[in-house]
Parts: C-alpha cells; structure tokens; sequence
C-alpha cells in the first residue's frame, strides 16, 4: 500500500518535472542560418540542402513536424540551386502545412516563374 | 499606545508598502494583446546597437524558435532578409522603418517583432571573460500599428574559475581561443530570449499552435 502510493508520488512528480515537448523537430535549420552569415562561403546552397534533408528524414522517422518557415527556407535553397521544381514542391508544403504563410509563398512562387 | 507611536508605527508599515511596491514587477498589460491576437508574426533582422557587427545575425539565429515553440507561425527569417534586401532595404534599420501596411501586403504576416539589440558579445578579462546579451522587443500589430507586447531579456555567462591561477591562465587562454572562433554570445542568445518571451507574468502568451493556447491564466 505504502509502496505504491511512494510510486503514484513519484510518477506525479516526474510527469510535474517533465520538460514540455516540443512542438517541432529543429535539426540544423538555426545553426545553418548562423554558418551562412558568420561565416560566407563555409557552406554551399547543397551542403544546406542536404543537411536539411537529413534532418527531414529523422522527423519523418519519428513522426514529428518541421517548424514553421523551413520548407520555405528548403524551397529557397532549391532556387538558388536552380532546381525550380524542388523548390516548388517546398514551397507548396510550407503553405499546405502553414496556411499563414500563403500571401509570402504566393510572392516567391510568382519570382520562381520569372527567368 | 500613545499617539507618538502610532504615527511611528503607521509610517513603518508605509515603508514597508512602498518597498513591497517597488519589489515586485507589475504584471503585463495585455489588453491590447487580446484585442488583436496574432496568428503570424514576422522577426526582423534586430537594430544592433551593440559593438558588435555578427551580432546582428548570432541573435536571429536564434529567435525564430522560442517564438515557434510558443505557437505562432514564424515566416523563414533568412528568406525574409535576402527579400527584403532584393526589394530596397539592405538593412536593418530600413526594414524597421519600412510601412506596417506595405510589410502585411507583402508577407501577410498579422505582427512584426521588432528586436533591439543593446548589448551582445564578451568582456575579456586577465583570467576569465563575461558574455552578456541585452535584447528590448516590441511586437506590433500590422493592420493597427498598435503595441501588442513589449519586453525585456538579459542573460550573462562568466566563465568560472579553479583556485589556481597557472590553470586559470591556461584555461582562459584555450578558452577564449576557442570562444572567439564559436561566438558565445550567440549560445548566450538563447537564454535573453528565454527570459524574454518565458518571463513571468510578461512574456509573450502562447499561440494558436500550443497545446496551451488559451489555456493560461
């Protein structure tokens, strides 16, 4: 008796302790952005590219979501590898998964069909 | 009890009054936060007005998660600079002052975060160093240019010490050998935004993604 309410105390008191989950899954998508600008040139759009990807195969392995802004960001880098398909298909995910971003995503999809 | 007295007693409870007054921080009006609940918020590139130039982009590397992880859409931050750059604005400064209505007609976006950077970078000393980062933050309303929320966060890291000052020297050589390659300020970042945004009874309320939206007190 004694003995399980010391475990109904404890499991009370680890589920109090227990840090919040995350919403979303972060990988590199920050330490990326702060390569690209302390140091230029140290990464190329396909070394991000392909770090990022990694990181979506780790979400999708463990059903967690990218957050808000990096399949625009994905996109972008698609761009600029001039990959107008990819970066599309990015594009078109971070406005199916984030209705908020339409009017921004709408703006890049327009310059994607520019030469 | 004689009238002496109780005047001396009655200006000592005063005292304490105004000293309990002056120790605890109000709590955060959010009256006009209520009014105008964002769903999406823009972060640009903060107003550096530290001494140091990288802090500019060490600090929004790191801010687009404290705000995500609290529930709001953040937009690409490294997206929205390089567009904001092709259209006109080449920094910071510019895009601050960029009209409201314009930045809602481009992005979409319902509030703009509007970071302050005062303080951001390390004081080397004989045997050790401090990395402070001071950031003031202002989220406005797009559509009404009204003050959502406003605060403040400071964090500062010291580097400790041994007992031995041979070690000391030593150690605070590598370390700031190593420290001046990784930025630590950038690391410091993250823990001014958590006392910015997670500050009680003033940080930024959670967001229509959080599973506590609209949940708190």
């Amino acid at each position: 008796m004694s003995r399980l309410a010391v475990m109904i105390a404890g499991t009370v008191l680890l589920a109090g302790c227990a840090a919040p989950r995350p919403l979303y899954t972060w990988g590199s998508y920050e330490e990326l952005i702060y390569t690209t600008y302390e140091a230029p040139g140290k990464l190329g759009p396909q070394d991000e590219v392909n770090t990022l990807e990694k990181d979506y195969q780790q979400a999708r392995a463990t059903n967690t979501r990218m957050p808000p802004g990096w399949h625009a960001h994905l996109g972008y880098l698609y761009y600029e590898l001039g990959q107008p398909a990819q970066a599309r298909q990015e594009l078109q995910t971070e406005k199916a998964e984030f209705p908020e971003s339409q009017v921004f995503v709408d703006r890049l999809l327009t310059n994607l069909k520019k030469p | 009890m004689n009238a002496r007295s109780s005047i001396a007693a009655a200006l000592g409870v005063a005292g304490l009054l105004l000293l309990g007054g002056c120790a605890t921080t109000h709590p955060y009006d959010y009256t006009n936060f209520r009014a105008h609940p964002p769903r999406s918020i823009l972060i640009l590139p903060p107003l550096n007005e530290s001494t140091s130039v990288e802090g500019t982009y060490g600090y929004l590397s790191t801010v687009s998660r404290p705000v995500a992880e609290l529930g709001y859409y953040v937009y690409p931050v490294e997206v929205v600079d390089r567009f904001f750059k092709e259209n006109g604005m080449p920094t910071a400064g510019e895009m601050h002052q960029a009209p409201l209505n314009r930045v809602r007609e481009i992005t979409g976006a319902d509030a703009v975060l509007l970071v302050t950077l005062e303080k951001y970078g390390s004081q080397y000393h004989v045997i050790n160093s401090t990395t402070v980062v001071k950031v003031h933050a202002k989220l406005v309303d797009t559509r009404t240019q009204t003050l959502l929320w406003e605060g403040h966060g400071e964090a500062e890291q010291a580097s400790s010490g041994s007992g031995s000052l041979l070690v000391e020297l030593v150690a605070a050589a590598v370390a700031q050998a190593i420290n001046s390659k990784t930025d630590p300020a950038h690391s410091v970042s993250r823990l001014a935004n958590s006392n910015l945004f997670l500050a009680k009874d003033a940080g930024l309320p959670y967001g229509p993604y959080s599973p506590k939206f609209n949940r708190e007190p």
